[in-house]
């Protein structure tokens, strides 16, 4: 357990490397970028990630994948809706705070989904607390726990679970 | 032919980050209290930023892969910070304006129960 934390947190800083620097044809980059990310995992792997090499099964990568997309499609609903509501003269604003459950347990899972509900339309995730994520709604339509959530989690934790 | 295709792709990306930011600007103008501004201006802005970076990099194919990199990391702190900012403003007693509905106010009290 101990090691697959170590080996994802390497693969993954590594990675992050490679991208920015851009450095497949210097060997010497390579190797001072590898050392770099060995010595960091060892101190912040187990900061890092909980379930290690877990995050990389094919079908959680799947699965973020495909959201990927829902969720850019939603981010320019997103703004488009801002747009509008900052645009008209009238303001036409009616907000709230509401509540959601969530049935997500993988705390890397739970900030992907804060995430993507301060992104999408007219929400912004305030505070979670255990399975209970506090919302402000910019527009409310329904003040129901139920019914909030699936109009605001929407797709997305059907996703984001997708084990 | 491809190139110029291109270049017209990233100045469209440009104009269209470029009105993102100026909406968000506004946004925080207008809105009436600090968690509305937050929210026009942290999704404005982080699909503003994006536009443009990824702009610049149609623009600049050589820095394609770091402007990639780069507004993934936007996409992924933004939001983030934003919400982190209005966890604090709640915790330290920022009214909200003119509240529909209002869930948080129990959950604070436990909060000071528990303390």
């Amino acid at each position: 357990m101990k090691l697959s934390r170590l080996i994802f947190t390497i693969l993954f800083l590594f990675a992050v490397w490679v991208l920015l620097t851009g450095g497949y044809k210097d060997p010497q980059e390579l190797v001072t970028g590898f050392l770099v990310s060995v010595v960091v995992s060892l101190f912040t792997g187990p900061l890092f990630t909980r379930r290690g090499l877990y995050h990389l099964s094919p079908k959680r990568l799947w699965g973020k994948f495909v959201y990927l997309f829902v969720f850019l499609i939603e981010l320019v609903k997103a703004n488009v809706d801002v747009a509008k509501r900052v645009l008209s003269p009238s303001l036409p604003i009616n907000p709230g705070i509401v509540r959601v459950k969530t049935k997500l347990t993988e705390d890397m899972d739970k900030l992907w989904l804060a995430n993507s509900i301060t992104l999408t339309p007219g929400t912004m995730t305030l505070d979670i607390k255990g399975d209970e994520l506090f919302i402000h709604w910019i527009d409310v339509k329904t003040t129901d726990v139920e019914e909030a959530g699936e109009t605001i989690k929407g797709a997305f934790e059907r996703h984001l679970g997708g084990e | 032919m491809f190139l110029t295709v291109m270049t017209y792709m990233g100045y469209l990306l440009l104009f269209i980050g470029c009105f993102f930011l100026v909406v968000s600007a506004i946004g925080i103008l207008r809105m009436p209290d600090l968690y509305n501004r937050l929210q026009a201006g942290t999704k404005a802005s982080t699909l503003g930023a994006m536009c443009t970076i990824m702009g610049i990099g149609f623009l600049h194919p050589a820095w394609w892969v770091k402007c990639f990199l780069l507004s993934l990391f936007i996409l992924m702190t933004n939001p983030l910070s934003s919400s982190v900012l209005a966890r604090a403003s709640l915790r330290s007693g920022v009214k909200p304006y003119k509240l529909v509905v209002n869930e948080c106010e129990r959950y604070l009290n436990e909060e000071k129960g528990d303390n």
